[in-house]
């Protein structure tokens, strides 16, 4: 363009972001990690330096990795979803009930993830039409969804020790190489996949630019409801997912299934480095929390620490990670 | 295309917010090759106006929007943006914390026939863009850089630049000359000139008449929703205007 002939386009040294600036947040967590793993090896180094807690990590960790990394992209819009346990287990009691009644393992299986993504939905749906904090209705769902999977089992578990479940069984929770259970492939593909889409598909570059700037977004032409939905949608498919490896890996179904890890998934998805105020996460950084706060539970007991203490290390790691990020992104904004 | 035929043209479109009427029964067409400048103070709604020709908000029942000839009813911004009419807002539209790249291309990135993006491509896109037609000498060009480390000109640099890579046969600035320098403001302001020459259309939106005068072909008066003038510019002298514009303040109609 002729009128810019005057300006100094050579003198236009288009300088890449530092190091620090792109990559201080993923660096934060990583340290964090390797820090902890450090601690561990000298105050616990029997149990630190065999093979066995590393294996314990593979099989346990997933349980909520698998929904802390598609929790991130909720976070990511400005969004939580606070029923996704609850989720887990109508979507497995979903399973449950059409194996018992019907002797097919993958139209049962299919069943409860169609469940789940529709609960997903649901919040969404909620969330975006009448423009609820997502914080406040999904408690709501969440006793929604977890009493429709009591009343409809009537409290009780089931057993899924029978022959015939051996197969999906095996594919979800087996072990395999060395004894590293099936899970943690699940969680690498899970992560693998919702990277590509959150970084490569039109519709994760929405997802950062719903949680930057609601209004620019919608003003540049996102449909950032839709995002929203998606979002929550692709949240309810991976919490039935994860039911239902949650539940094959003790061989039953527990109506309190999810108890527990919501806690854990939101740790981390923080941990990872997602901002609670939207905008800005990776998935890879939540994969890495997710293993970190595995790293705790189990690091603690094996350290031969109180395992009361377990929360007070827990609560610590948090919050100074918390605020090393805030600390970082201060940083990089400079 | 016949150069009759106008570009955009808005039939009875009302705008109403619960009580307040934003905009009632305007009537307005915008030729190809024409720059029209749109005027009125705060709150006659010029911004509301702009959002309505964007699909931001959709006009009250009986309100037509026409595009080239035809009628359009499902109307959306990425519609519009899809016919192409590209908007420079006043609030920037930008998300702050993302990279320059992504900002180039929000709502209409680069993706191949599987919707795989790409990233490369839009990157090395928005490092061109930036270095022919803004001629940025910082380094906070860098596609990766986030916005918010730029100063107020390089986001309306980003902004101007997006707007002008879609090719837009119809392009809206809502005030773009709001904090910016002198240079700046000329820059924006030949920027004008070169969608002219281009053959396309351009609304102009501006509080300051001595930028909007000169740069325009036409120039349309809003007045608390209404079209209360709508002038050549071969017809008035920039006085006339000047004085106009107090009446219509003053009374609400342009007639003496």
């Amino acid at each position: 363009m002729s009128e810019n002939k005057d300006s100094k386009v050579k003198n236009n040294a288009a300088r890449p972001p530092s190091f620090w600036r792109r990559f201080g947040m993923q660096f934060g967590i990583w340290s964090v990690g390797i820090f902890m793993w450090l601690i561990f090896v000298f105050t616990a180094s029997e149990a630190f330096t065999s093979k066995d807690i590393y294996l314990a990590f593979a099989s346990s960790t997933p349980l909520f990795a698998l929904m802390a990394i598609p929790l991130t992209l909720i976070v990511i819009t400005g969004e939580i979803d606070l029923s996704f346990p609850a989720v887990m287990a109508l979507a497995t009691a979903t399973f449950a009930k059409i194996y018992s009644g019907t002797g097919n393992i993958w139209v049962g299986f299919i069943a409860a993830l169609i469940v789940g993504t529709l609960c997903g939905y649901f919040n969404g749906w909620l969330v975006t039409w009448f423009g609820i904090p997502s914080l406040v209705i999904t408690i709501g769902t969440s006793f929604l969804f977890r009493g429709i999977e009591l009343a409809w089992m009537n409290g009780s578990g089931v057993g899924l020790t029978d022959d015939k479940l051996l197969g999906v069984a095996n594919l979800l929770v087996g072990r395999s190489f060395f004894g590293i259970a099936n899970q943690f492939w699940w969680t690498i593909l899970a992560t693998l996949i919702l990277w590509f889409i959150l970084n490569r598909t039109q519709f994760g570059a929405h997802v950062f630019l719903t949680g930057d700037n609601k209004t620019s977004a919608q003003l540049m032409g996102v449909n950032v409801s839709r995002v929203k939905r998606r979002s929550f949608a692709i949240m309810g498919f991976f919490a039935a997912f994860a039911g239902l490896v949650a539940s094959f890996e003790v061989s039953y179904f527990w109506p309190t299934l999810g108890e527990g890890l919501l806690m854990n998934s939101i740790a981390s998805v923080f941990l990872g480095g997602t901002s609670v105020f939207g905008g800005i996460g990776t998935v890879t950084g939540t994969f890495v929390g997710s293993f970190i706060i595995g790293a705790i539970n189990a690091g603690i007991v094996a350290s031969g620490i109180n395992a009361f203490f377990t929360q007070v290390f827990f609560g610590l790691v948090i919050i100074l990670s918390v605020i090393m990020q805030a600390v970082i992104s201060k940083r990089i904004k400079r | 295309m016949n150069s009759k035929t106008p570009v955009i043209q808005l039939k009875n479109v009302s705008k109403t917010f619960g009580e307040v009427r934003s905009l009632s029964e305007v009537n307005i067409e915008i030729y190809p090759g024409e720059i029209v400048g749109l005027l009125g103070d705060n709150g006659a709604g010029k911004s509301t106006l702009v959002k309505t020709i964007m699909g931001f908000h959709q006009p009250d029942e009986g309100g037509e929007i026409w595009f080239k000839g035809e009628k359009i009813n499902e109307w959306n911004v990425a519609k519009a943006r899809e016919l192409g009419i590209e908007t420079i807002y006043q609030e920037r539209a930008l998300c702050e914390q993302q990279p320059i790249w992504r900002n180039m291309f929000m709502g209409r990135e680069i993706k191949n026939k599987f919707g795989r993006l790409n990233v490369k491509q839009m990157k090395s896109e928005a490092t061109r863009l930036m270095s022919e037609h803004m001629g940025f000498t910082s380094t906070a060009v860098h596609p990766d850089n986030a916005v918010l480390t730029m100063s107020g000109g390089e986001k309306q640099g980003v902004a101007i630049t997006r707007a002008l890579y879609f090719d837009a046969e119809l392009v809206i600035l809502d005030e773009p000359t709001v904090g910016l320098s002198l240079s700046e403001t000329k820059k924006t302001l030949d920027f004008i000139q070169n969608i002219k020459k281009s053959g396309r259309s351009a609304i102009f939106i501006d509080h300051n008449i001595f930028h909007i005068y000169p740069a325009v072909d036409r120039m349309i008066v809003l007045d608390r929703g209404k079209v209360a003038g709508n002038y050549k510019k071969s017809d008035i002298t920039m006085d006339e205007l000047i004085e106009s514009m107090y009446r219509v303040a003053r009374t609400g109609s342009i007639k003496e």
